[in-house]
């Protein structure tokens, strides 16, 4: 098995997962308690990444990071290298890839929270951040969780934008699907069954943990 | 409500694949032609088979053909898994051959069609000069990228690995290097300025999409293995009348004029 290949994908979809829990929790919680009328547009935007192909993300982050657009230039500038080919690109395109696959059990558990307990925390005086933390997000905790795995997974899963941005770089772009199709293309047949064995093992974990804890939830969330 | 989310999401996604396959169904070449040559082909191949096409379906009117582009190692790996495909233009005979000799084919239709040349190219606007600086331009300080196809399923990658080799700046080049999945997209990353150097084929140097953004250089001859270029009819062929009329428009003289006008080498003719 492709070690490097696998561990590369683990950080990255590790390091993913982390930045979607401090963006997704915000975002989620707005789209949960939010009365704004065109609430529906931000929504829309959230759950592109999935019916968007990976490759028109990876088109546009070529043109927009690439190193003749502002973005790639501001880029370029704070951390040293272009985006392209490089580790944090492919984390900014895991972050957006996956995006609704945090947010959108965040924001189901949290609706599916008691009104009325919210409404009483208010009342007895809690400000809105102590209500999030300490009656909302424990009661939805098993979402989040879900929420969290869910993301893990599809960056594991994540081929195509990889493929367009990453470059194929050993170590730093060369991710555990990227392995897989290398390897086969090479006719190495046994090493890429090996790293494939290990994306099915672990992709079926993933997803048995998820449907474990949607079980937990009394108003469960339904996965497409 | 949480619940509909997904469902519906996946509702719409159905109702959408339902109308584009419909909508799709009549103008499928595979079935609503009946001779339609399918070609798996290198992606170094793509300017000139776009000039070509024209000319070839001009002068054998009902016949059509439909070409896919991809490296010439992933072509074989899906040809030896029965890809429908009637003729595959590889970018190096290797393959062809290989195949003829599991039965895919028969021996004496692989068949050469022209030469590669690798080239060095390189933006307008790099202050690189490849003229002087030759394979050197690899290690240039503004080189901080260069774009090779992957070495191990695609033939120019090959060749730029073994003249990078053979100038003896392999293993200095090695940490610049971004693997394209094929010599296209190899030459997509230098053309969008993702990477500042490219190893690419000559043919596509000279593609309309390139030809007057770069500067280019030719990389020697003798520096790496000859890129021979081969073809193959598969007995497996569907069309095999016209897949042979092809094979014939490919080997004739006016297609080898514009070969070499691409940049390929072609022997005599």
């Amino acid at each position: 098995m492709d070690w490097q290949a696998v561990r590369l994908s683990l950080e990255l979809a590790g390091l993913t997962t982390l930045l979607l829990l401090a963006l997704g929790l915000p975002i989620a919680h707005w789209l949960a308690f939010s009365r704004f009328r065109l609430k529906f547009l931000v929504e829309a935007v959230v759950a592109l990444p999935i019916v968007l192909p990976p490759t028109v993300l990876g088109f546009y982050l070529l043109l927009a990071a690439g190193p003749r657009s502002p973005l790639g230039r501001l880029w370029e500038r704070v951390l040293g290298h272009p985006l392209p080919f490089s580790f944090e690109g492919l984390l900014l395109a895991s972050v957006l890839y996956s995006l609704p696959f945090a947010v959108q059990p965040f924001a189901a558990a949290f609706a599916s929270v008691d009104r009325s307990l919210i409404e009483a925390s208010e009342c007895l005086g809690a400000s809105r951040l102590s209500t999030f933390l300490r009656v909302i997000l424990p009661l939805s905790w098993a979402g989040v969780l879900a929420g969290m795995v869910l993301s893990f997974a599809h960056t594991l899963g994540e081929f195509g934008v990889v493929l367009m941005v990453g470059g194929n770089l050993p170590g730093v772009t060369r991710t555990a699907s990227i392995a897989v199709y290398d390897e086969v293309q090479a006719m190495n047949y046994e090493a890429a069954g090996r790293t494939a064995l290990f994306l099915l093992v672990a992709s079926f974990l993933l997803l048995a943990v998820t449907y474990g804890l949607r079980s937990r939830q009394k108003r469960p969330w339904t996965l497409s | 409500m949480p619940r509909p989310y997904f469902g519906r999401l996946r509702l719409a996604a159905l109702v959408l694949v339902g109308t584009t396959a419909a909508g799709a169904a009549p103008t499928d070449g595979r079935r609503g032609s009946p001779h339609t040559v399918a070609v798996a082909a290198a992606s170094d191949l793509e300017p000139v088979l776009q000039a070509l096409r024209p000319t070839f379906e001009r002068d054998h009117p009902g016949i059509r053909l439909r070409i896919t582009y991809g490296s010439s190692g992933a072509f074989f790996a899906q040809l030896q898994s029965g890809a429908p495909f009637d003729v595959f233009l590889s970018a190096d005979v290797i393959y062809p051959r290989k195949l003829a000799e599991a039965g895919l084919a028969a021996p004496e239709d692989v068949f050469v069609y022209a030469r590669g040349r690798l080239a060095i190219w390189v933006s307008k606007r790099s202050p690189i000069d490849v003229q002087t600086l030759g394979v050197g331009s690899a290690v240039h300080p503004a080189a901080r990228r260069v774009a090779i196809a992957n070495p191990r399923h695609a033939p120019y990658g090959r060749a730029a690995e073994a003249a990078l080799q053979a100038a003896g700046l392999l293993e200095r080049v090695r940490p610049r290097l971004v693997f394209g999945e094929n010599a296209a997209q190899a030459a997509q990353f230098v053309h969008t300025g993702a990477a500042d150097l490219g190893f690419i084929p000559m043919s596509l140097a000279l593609s309309p999409a390139l030809k007057d953004q770069g500067r280019v250089l030719e990389v020697p001859l003798g520096a790496y293995p000859p890129l021979e270029q081969g073809g193959l009819l598969l007995s497996s062929a569907r069309q095999a009348e016209a897949a042979r009329a092809f094979r014939a428009f490919l080997l004739s003289a006016p297609a080898a004029a514009e070969l070499r006008r691409f940049g390929f080498l072609v022997e005599g003719r």
